[in-house]
């Protein structure tokens, strides 16, 4: 089971969380063409590497937050708040899938 | 290639089994093939062997990155059954069925395919509206599928629990008859030995890394660790890797992967007649040759790539089943592991041309894709040596996500199988 750091509550078990996908994705405006609008709706990034992704504290405090994960490991790199730009850091190890 | 059989068993047998020989060739790549499949699990092995069989080409490379059929296909609870709500996916599904019901003979290796029955238990009144409903639009498709009260899901499946006081009762069941389990191995194997007799190539640890293509966008080869190899048609069969080697030619997958995980108990005598699943507990049982209760758990909610998961996850499966099979309580568990599901957002397949030319996809089969390994081997096969679908599989594109056309399986298979 995972740990998962709540930025509001601190560390706490996996299964107090519920799983928000993919974090960043911009809602396009009704302009764009099908396929923009297929790939907001369809397409995530299936990294193997560092995934920025949403987590809610569904059985705490109920808040959304994004965390850093490598998906080859499952070791989270970094926990930060909706509306924090992607912490830079690990950026290079992401890359490759 | 040594044929099996009673007679050949028996030979064997008197010169002490000394005289087996290796089951397919081991061989290094040669510079070129006329097609490559990626992945070496049971659909690229089984697309080989029909692209050898049914198409007429012989110069075929199946490259694995690891050990032969060490991903999924050695990993899933081998489950097979064909009742999927649309006349799409049951097409597709049942055309797998009734390749399966002549794979041992065909292949002259036994998959120890064994139709005992598939029950799909309804706990929720909502359970029993969406069942009724696959059972009515599967015999409008011709497919067998019926409605078992509780006490005939009992008289079919004795250990079933169907007391009304438990806290997911038995509300009923849907039983496919047709349905049943499969030797995973034996598949996979099946499929190598008779490819690899037909003179397909078989190379195992050899990982693609690359995609080649020339100035036109055409794909000439792949990069691997062995070295390139050339050839202008790649067909990637590559399951919780797909979006990895799609990735290498540009291409976005609407796929995301997470685990799912599977145990086993110590062997027991025959205990457990049929296969059981359960969406509403996320528990899917049925009982091996070898005597273990195999058990599948529900998938993990996070991407990941490691083949492994929570234990949360099986341990709320398991005493779910306590419940529903109370003998099971006393048996040990031995063996744990997890998979990487390959998941589309309808929960359908993608069998298709890619929009790169020469560069074809199977794959999206995430939680339940060993039921089809013969279906899909035989269907992909025809999509990359016509350069087009075949009628059945002409819906399972990229581009149904684009075009509004999904194949919303997402109800049926909302529990992992
Ligand atoms: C726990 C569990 C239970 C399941 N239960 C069922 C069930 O009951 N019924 C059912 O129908 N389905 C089930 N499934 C799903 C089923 O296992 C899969 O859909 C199916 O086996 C996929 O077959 P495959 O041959 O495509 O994949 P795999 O066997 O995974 O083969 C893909 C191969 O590609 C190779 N590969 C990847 N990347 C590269 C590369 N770059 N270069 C070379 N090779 C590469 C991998 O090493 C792998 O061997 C289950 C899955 C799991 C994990
Ligand atoms: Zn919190």
């Amino acid at each position: 089971m995972l740990l998962i750091e709540c930025p509001y509550c601190g560390p706490r078990a996996e299964i107090e969380f519920s799983y928000g996908g993919e974090a960043h994705i911009d809602r396009p405006g009704p302009e764009v063409s099908e396929e923009e609008w297929a790939s907001f709706l369809y397409l995530r990034e299936n990294t193997k590497g560092v995934l920025a992704e949403r987590w809610r504290h569904a059985h705490g405090c109920g808040r959304f937050f994004n965390a850093l994960r490598d998906t080859r490991t499952d070791e989270f790199k970094a926990f930060y708040e909706m509306g924090e730009k992607r912490p830079d850091a690990e950026k290079k190890e992401g890359e490759g899938a | 290639m040594q044929k099996f059989s009673a007679f050949s068993l028996a030979r064997q047998a008197l010169g002490r089994h000394l005289g087996w020989t290796p089951q397919w060739r081991s061989v290094a790549p040669k510079p070129s093939y006329d097609a490559i499949i990626v992945g070496g699990g049971g659909h690229g092995l089984g697309t080989a062997y029909y692209l050898a069989k049914q198409h007429g080409l012989r110069n075929i490379a199946v490259v694995e990155k690891g050990w032969l059929a060490g991903g999924n296909t050695a990993r899933n609870t081998t489950i097979i059954r064909s009742n999927y709500l649309f006349e799409q996916s049951s097409s597709y599904y049942e055309h797998a069925l009734k390749l399966w019901e002549t794979l041992s003979e065909e292949l002259n290796y036994n998959v120890m395919f064994s139709q005992r029955g598939c029950l799909m238990i309804a706990h929720t009144v909502h359970d029993v509206q969406v069942f009724k409903r696959h059972v009515y639009a599967n015999r409008l498709n011709g497919i067998d599928n019926e409605w078992m009260t509780p006490e005939e899901a009992k008289a079919f499946c004795p250990p079933l629990n169907i007391s009304p006081n438990i806290r997911y009762p038995v509300l009923g069941a849907s039983l496919q008859r047709r349905a049943g389990t499969a030797r995973h191995d034996a598949v996979a194997w099946g499929f190598a030995r008779a490819a690899s007799d037909m003179g397909v190539d078989i190379i195992e640890n050899c990982e693609v890394t690359g995609i080649d293509r020339d100035a036109a966008g055409n794909v000439t080869g792949v990069q691997t660790t062995r070295g390139p190899i050339r050839s202008k048609k790649v067909g990637v069969s590559a399951a919780g890797h797909s979006s990895v080697v799609l990735g290498m030619a540009g291409i976005r997958l609407p796929l995301q992967v997470n685990p799912l995980q599977a145990l086993v108990s110590e062997p027991v005598k025959p205990a457990f007649p049929c296969v059981v699943m359960s969406n509403t507990i996320h528990a899917y049982i049925s009982q091996s040759d070898k005597g273990e209760m195999v058990i599948g758990a529900g998938t993990d909610s996070y991407v990941s790539y490691t083949q492994r998961g929570g234990m949360h996850v099986p341990a709320h499966t398991l005493e779910a089943i306590c419940e529903l099979v109370p003998d099971f309580r006393r048996l040990r568990m031995l063996r744990s592991w997890g998979g990487i599901t390959d998941n589309t957002p309808d929960r359908s397949p993608i069998t298709a041309k890619t929009s790169v030319p020469g560069l074809y996809v199977n794959c999206g089969w995430g939680t339940g894709g060993f039921k089809a390994t013969p279906g899909a081997a035989n269907l992909f096969a025809w999509t990359i040596a016509r350069d087009e679908p075949h009628p059945i599989n002409a819906p399972f594109t990229i581009e149904r996500f684009r075009d509004g056309a999904l194949i919303d399986e997402a109800a049926a298979a909302a529990v992992a199988h």
